[in-house]
């Protein structure tokens, strides 16, 4: 599989893998002590797609473009896409970025996870011609002030969930990638992915009862 | 996990996401598996777009209007949005076609590689004890039902397996309607027959 191909063989104690082709490193570093780090060369993604979505900010689009459409494309490629509907998927995908943009929270989700579940949904309806129902929108009410720690927050998840995802053993990450890429029937798909979910899954309700408690 | 990773048959996801829309426990839990996917994106190789790619998108974005926030309509009635979304409608808009014993049922349309449909059992009535070939879900919209081991009311669902061997009776007070999938070919073909005959395994 390629992922594998691009990786050094992985052991238990290995750290994460270098990254490969990016050029800008994303996110935030842990240093030893536990304390972040902000790299010199970090791009935060959120702030530059708040951009897009207060300002309607081409430069900021070029450069979410650059960073995600090619993995766009990679993520659709390996889900059995030609590249040549991957190419064009990924141009979809970026335009619903730009459309929808005022449907991101930061506070709820990083980009990556909220790109990806455009990349899903259009793959659904690129390669299985598939309706897909989505649960009921809540309202949120009107876009909040950024809360720059939730936002952290989030970013950092995603951070750690890559991390973790590249420190399980072989056989469990390949398992959880062969989910999302479409190589599992959905009876194989196990919910225990040996990933640390807890937190996410507890922040999220967090807010789910603040918003209940708001509405009432 | 599934949902998330966009793997169920369609009329599963209608299943997962009419639930969804009403236990924010799963709400949060779905979100935890988006994450997992947000990073899986990230952490994946990049694949070089085309050398125009990027003017193209430009190009394409500049026409494109920014949708702006539009509140989220509520729909009245026992439908969360995404069940009404393949109705038409509320409760009102469904065609039941009757099966026996006064059980009603309304197929969804959804693909070919699952079936889901709304089920109306009247409170107090057993629906007859079968086995599955796959899996079953089964939400509960109004009413409640209890087989041998628990009991479901609005909101609640059951994933049976193929396992599992249940008689659901709904329950007495208001008639039971449910959301029920499953990914084996339906039996409900011969239900007026097999109702005549009590408890029999099909």
């Amino acid at each position: 599989m390629m992922l594998d191909a691009s990786r050094p063989v992985m052991t238990e104690q290995a750290s994460p893998p270098p990254r490969k082709g990016a050029v800008a490193q994303s996110g935030l570093r842990q240093k030893k002590d536990g304390s972040l780090a902000v790299a010199e060369d970090e791009t935060d993604w959120s702030g530059l797609l708040l951009r897009v979505r207060d300002h309607r900010d081409k430069a900021a689009f070029a450069a979410l473009f650059r960073h995600f459409a090619p993995r766009v494309k990679a993520f659709l490629m390996k889900s059995g896409a030609g590249a040549s509907l991957a190419e064009e998927c990924a141009q979809d995908v970026m335009a619903t970025l730009w459309q929808k943009a005022h449907l991101f929270d930061p506070a709820r989700a990083s980009v990556s996870t909220w790109v990806y579940t455009i990349a899903r949904n259009r793959r659904i309806d690129a390669l299985r011609r598939a309706r897909r129902a989505e649960p009921e929108e809540l309202d949120w009410g009107p876009a909040p002030e950024p809360d720059q720690a939730e936002a952290l927050e989030a970013q950092q998840e995603t951070e750690r969930l890559g991390q973790a995802l590249a420190g399980l053993p072989t056989p469990q990450r390949a398992l959880i990638e062969r989910a999302f890429y479409g190589d599992l029937s959905h009876s194989e798909i196990a919910a225990e992915t040996g990933l640390p979910l807890g937190t996410i899954k507890s922040r999220i309700r967090l807010a789910l009862d603040k918003l209940r408690q708001s509405m009432s | 996990m599934g949902y998330a990773a966009g793997q169920l048959p369609e009329a599963f996801n209608l299943v997962v996401a009419t639930h969804v829309s009403l236990c924010d426990e799963c709400r949060a839990q779905l979100a935890s598996f988006d994450a997992v996917g947000g990073a899986i994106l990230e952490e994946a190789a990049e694949i070089s777009m085309g050398e125009d790619a990027l003017a193209r998108a430009l190009a394409r974005i500049e026409d494109l209007p920014q949708a702006t926030r539009s509140e989220p309509l509520k729909p009245a009635g026992i439908f969360p949005a995404p069940l009404a979304d393949y109705v038409g409608g509320d409760l009102s808009s469904v065609r039941w076609r009757r099966v026996g014993g006064g059980v009603r049922q309304a197929i969804l349309p959804t693909g070919a590689d699952a079936t889901v449909r709304l089920l109306y059992i009247p409170a107090g009535t057993a629906v007859p004890d079968h086995g599955h070939r796959g899996m079953e879900l089964t939400l509960v919209l109004q009413g409640a039902f209890a087989d041998e081991n628990d009991r479901f009311n609005r909101g609640d669902i059951e994933i049976a397996d193929e396992e599992l061997e249940h008689t659901p009776v709904a329950l007495a007070g208001e008639d039971c309607i449910c959301l029920a999938a499953t990914d084996a070919p339906l039996r409900f073909r011969g239900l007026i027959p097999r109702l005549a005959q009590p408890l029999l395994r099909i």
